[in-house]
């Protein structure tokens, strides 16, 4: 298996490398001159503009630029943004944030998502399936900010149960943006678990299980459920680089500085390096997930241990 | 196997399974599609949302059928004592620029439906070319489309968007000429194609895997079929199933995600009507004026919802596990 | 069955002496295993389908009893009954008794059912990839019996596990123990399914088509195991099975089922050297043998019935060479031929001498 892991790991590579090369050539390809607004209505003399030019290499040819940006970030370096200030230090200050978010939305939708699945398969054709059925379409319907407006309108502003916005009061104002953030995600798990444990409730193997003489409850919670979690812990896996990735929406209706919104404005602000860092961050976290996944589900399934 | 001759001939359910639906599989998949119909006939969750569906087709191509009013006819002035809410004169009540706002929702749809369905068929047809592709000739080329899919999924897609927008949007006027009034038409759709089109390479190079893979195509191969009318007769039918169910679902994710973008404001841009931009009003001025988020919410909400009910609808009814 | 690696390990509300199952005493005198006119409804959207309708059997220690039918026929219904492990909507035991030991299961609560599956009666299924659990090792799985009914230890019931699978034979136990369903062939799987029924040495064990998923050298293997296990235990086996063949193998008694019904019982040698049914006659016939060699094969004519619209009457009566007007009408109830030989045909002894003649 770690042959298997290793072989994976090279893959990565590559597509790691082509991910951030896109992304520095979109990103560094934006129109306008960063320089001219670095300086906004100065006109900066030609030294100044040279040493800046230099300090970031913009006159190297584009592919060089790329690789030396590269190698400085195996080495720590993800370069300035236009004031000066080190992606680095923007990154550890907006990264927790995003995760502490996302791992709200984690916690929630494992344990509201895989207990309501499990109760649905085996309620199934009950009104607690129809529940979980009907409400997890409907979350993946409505769109996430107008689930969020609708969370914050209701609960936050009408309520006054949560903080309404901004990351202020500590582990409270995470709760309501963590569960918008977590709903989609929620929803798929419910499903995803409901559908694997009703699949697996007809399997043979459950049949031999009773027969052996033991109580439904084991029958269902160690044979069927150990064979039901294996597609959802792999989604689970996924999800958590997902759920960094994509806390934009949720992060921009409840005004919270993390990643997504400092990419954005970095993004406003053609601040390169921010953007291209931050990303770089991301898609990391999405390669790092994917060999989770990878390891998860040779774990997880006997059956594909020596592919 | 068992010496018990013609007298044992098994029943039903054995002989159907030892034998593999599959081999009746192939000349049934036109049958599959009509065993479906029969099914989604009579199936509500079928019934009431392709019925949305059609509804919002109808009010996209002649919005005019649901309103008589221009929804650019706008009085600033009417908004001066505070946004009017609904009433009879006008049912969802005016907005922000004092434009008739039961109409503007009703125009609305006009873009999702549009955005919606080009951006799906253009990513179906990319992906049913690479796809195949990959699926058929294996070997360097399967490796390299699928070192590129990886690739695009390891961006992350709405920040992906946002970048993509930002940087290359105005670069692609001069490029795309059909790009209505400036308002972001051609950027946003081809976006959301650019976005989009990996996961459903990805879906159809699977299908035609596993369809390649089947028993009847061998059965067909040694009947002396050749190549292309394996591909047209066996494999495309079974294998393009699983991806128009994943089409229509992807209809109302495109939906939710053009109006994501127009609501983070890269999107869409004014005059555009469209949902995603409506609901892009400040919060402040919508926690005054609820109506303003709620009515683009709900139609919006629906549209989605419609779409994605009628795929899963649709898988149900084309699976032949779940029968 | 001192000498058994598992004697000792039996559920502990059993005391070897005066027997109680799950509180209730053990008849003595009575057969290990009695189904009596049992009746199982399914409720299908095709309408309902009489599956077992009024079907009786015995077992007794130390024989083995085929249940010969066509898939469809309701042999593996019946055992499931048994067990206990129907589905119950849509199922339904609309009527009868099985008896164990003279205790009535149908209507024992479910807490102690429970301790009656898998310590006194077992059974074992057909494809055994499908009936094993894919994500647990054989020696968990074959443990589990143990940590379940008598609560040993983990290490202990891997113990007891390496001694079953030597006792089924399978080679190298101790390093195989840990391994998974899939990486065993065909036949050793079924061996594991067999050494997982047989942990807490039951009175019965029900073999549901053990063999017909496997290749013929190997199924010869598994009957052999199956036979010899039976003579060391004493237990009673009940095999079903729609391969004429295999019953010759091993059986010592014969049930013979179609729709639902049983058509005729009998002792092995009586059933096939004398049938009294003309389904069992048009099955004996129509195995090819090889002094047949060049001639047409000899098929009962028609086919198994739709199970929704039984044939009136008995309902073999449409492929039947000596059907009458009686045979449309009437339902023949199995008639008394001798000690345990019944057959369920109003013209038995017709059957009879065309047999004689053929």
């Amino acid at each position: 298996m770690g042959k298997y892991l290793l072989r994976r790991l090279l893959q990565m590579i590559p597509v790691f490398l082509f991910a951030t090369f896109l992304i520095y050539a979109m990103v560094f390809l934006m129109p306008g001159d960063p320089i001219r607004a670095l300086f906004g209505e100065r006109s900066p003399s030609a030294s100044s503009i040279a040493a800046i030019r230099d300090r970031y290499n913009l006159d190297d040819p584009f592919f060089v630029q790329y690789v030396k940006y590269m190698l400085g970030v195996l080495t720590g370096d993800f370069g300035t943004d236009f004031r000066g200030r080190a992606v680095t230090d923007i990154m550890t200050q907006k990264i927790p944030i995003t995760v502490r978010l996302a791992i709200v939305a984690f916690t929630m939708e494992v344990l509201i998502g895989i207990i309501a699945g499990i109760l649905a398969a085996v309620r199934k054709g009950r009104f607690i399936d129809n529940l979980v059925l009907v409400s997890t379409i409907s979350v993946i319907s409505i769109p996430i900010f107008v689930i969020g407006y609708m969370a914050q309108l209701g609960l936050a502003v009408e309520m006054g149960w949560f903080p309404v916005a901004g990351v202020t009061e500590g582990f409270r104002s995470y709760l309501l943006p963590g569960f918008v953030l977590g709903s989609v995600s929620l929803a798929y798990v419910a499903r995803l678990t409901r559908t694997s444990l009703v699949e697996n409730l007809r399997a043979d193997y459950v049949r031999t299980a009773t027969s052996k003489g033991m109580l439904r409850r084991r029958v269902i919670g160690v044979h069927a459920l150990r064979n039901s979690m294996i597609p959802v812990v792999t989604f689970l896996a996924f999800d958590i680089g997902s759920l960094i990735s994509g806390a934009i929406i949720t992060e921009t209706v409840f005004n919270i500085p993390g990643i997504g919104r400092a990419v954005f404005d970095a993004v406003l602000q053609q601040e390169g390096s921010v953007v291209v860092g931050l990303i770089t961050f991301l898609v990391t976290v999405y390669v790092v997930s994917n060999l989770l996944v990878d390891l998860l589900y040779g774990v997880l399934d006997p059956r594909i241990r020596y592919e | 196997m068992s010496d018990q001759g013609a007298a044992g001939q098994h029943m039903h359910e054995d002989a159907v399974e030892v034998i593999g639906g599959e081999t009746i599989q192939a000349g049934r998949a036109a049958s599959l599609w009509s065993d479906a119909w029969k099914q989604l006939r009579r199936n509500p969750m079928f019934l009431v949302p392709a019925g949305l569906v059609l509804l919002l087709m109808v009010m996209a191509a002649f919005p005019g059928l649901f309103t008589s009013i221009d929804p650019r006819s706008c009085t600033l002035s009417d908004t001066l004592g505070g946004i009017p809410r609904p009433s009879a004169d006008h049912w969802f009540g005016l907005d922000v620029q004092g434009c008739d706002y039961y109409s503007r929702v009703i125009y609305g749809a006009r873009v999702s439906v549009f955005i919606g369905i080009s951006v799906t068929v253009f990513a179906l047809a990319i992906a049913i070319v690479l796809g195949s592709v990959a699926a058929f000739y294996g070997g360097w080329i399967d490796s390299l489309i699928s070192r590129l899919t990886d690739v695009w999924f390891a961006i992350p897609t709405i920040l992906g968007a946002i970048v993509i927008l930002t940087t290359l949007g105005d670069r692609v006027v001069p490029i795309v000429h059909w790009q209505v009034k400036r308002q972001g038409f051609a950027q946003v759709v081809l976006v959301l194609i650019v976005l989009g089109w990996p996961q459903m390479t990805r879906l159809v190079r699977s299908s035609v895997l596993q369809a390649k893979e089947a028993d009847y195509v061998d059965a067909a191969r040694v009947l002396g079929a050749s190549d292309r009318r394996i591909i047209l007769r066996h494999i495309l039918p079974n294998a393009i199933t699983p991806v128009i169910v994943y089409s229509t679902i992807t209809v109302g994710i495109i939906i939710a995600a053009e109006a994501a973008l127009s609501f983070l404001g890269v999107g869409l841009r004014l005059p555009s009507i469209s949902w995603g931009i409506q609901l892009s009003i400040q919060p402040g001025i919508i926690r005054q004026n609820p109506h303003l988020a709620m009515f683009p919410g709900v139609f919006l909400s629906v549209a989605v919802f419609s779409f994605i009910l009628l795929g899963d609808a649709l898988r149900d009814a084309l699976d032949p596990k779940l029968r | 069955m001192v000498d058994s690696p598992r004697s000792g390990a039996r559920a502990s509300s059993v005391v070897v002496g005066s027997e109680n199952v799950g509180g209730h005493p053990v008849d003595p005198q009575a057969p290990l295993l009695a189904v009596e006119d049992l009746v199982v409804e399914f409720n299908t959207p095709g309408g309902l389908i009489r599956a077992n309708d009024g079907i009786s059997y015995t077992v007794n220690r130390g024989e083995t009893l085929a249940i010969l039918g066509e898939s469809g026929s309701g042999k593996s219904v019946s055992a499931q009954a048994v067990m206990g492990i129907l589905d119950i909507p849509p199922a339904r035991i609309a009527g009868g008794s099985v008896r164990y030991r003279g205790v009535e299961l149908l209507t024992l609560p479910d807490d102690e059912m429970r301790e009656v599956r898998g310590a006194h009666i077992a059974m074992i299924f057909q494809d055994a990839l499908t009936a094993l659990n894919p994500v647990f090792s054989v020696g968990w799985q074959i443990g589990e019996m143990f940590r379940l009914h008598t609560g040993t230890s983990k290490a202990e019931a891997e113990k007891k596990a390496i001694e079953l699978m030597d006792m089924v034979r399978i080679p190298s136990a101790r390093e195989r123990v840990d391994s998974y369903p899939h990486e065993f062939s065909g036949g050793m799987r079924q061996r594991v399914m067999i050494a997982m029924a047989l942990a807490l040495d039951p009175e019965v064990l029900i073999a549901d088509e053990p063999t017909t998923a496997l290749d013929v050298t190997v199924q010869a293997q598994i009957m052999a195991l199956l036979d010899d296990l039976q003579q060391q235990s004493g237990m009673g086996l009940i095999l079903i099975t729609h391969d004429l063949g295999v019953v010759a193998e091993v059986a010592d008694r014969v049930t013979i089922m179609y729709a639902g019904r049983i058509a005729e019982t009998g002792t092995l040698d009586e059933v096939y050297a004398n049938p009294r049914h003309p389904y069992t006659l048009g099955l004996m016939q129509s195995v090819p043998r090889t002094d047949q060699k060049g001639m047409r094969l000899d098929p009962i004519k028609g086919s198994p019935p739709d199970m929704l619209h039984v044939p009136s009457g008995c309902a073999f009566h449409p492929r039947c060479p000596l059907v009458r007007e009686r045979c449309r009408n009437e339902i023949p109830a199995p008639q008394v031929l001798g000690t345990g030989r019944t057959s369920a045909c109003f013209y038995h002894d017709e059957v009879g001498a065309r047999a004689a003649s053929a």
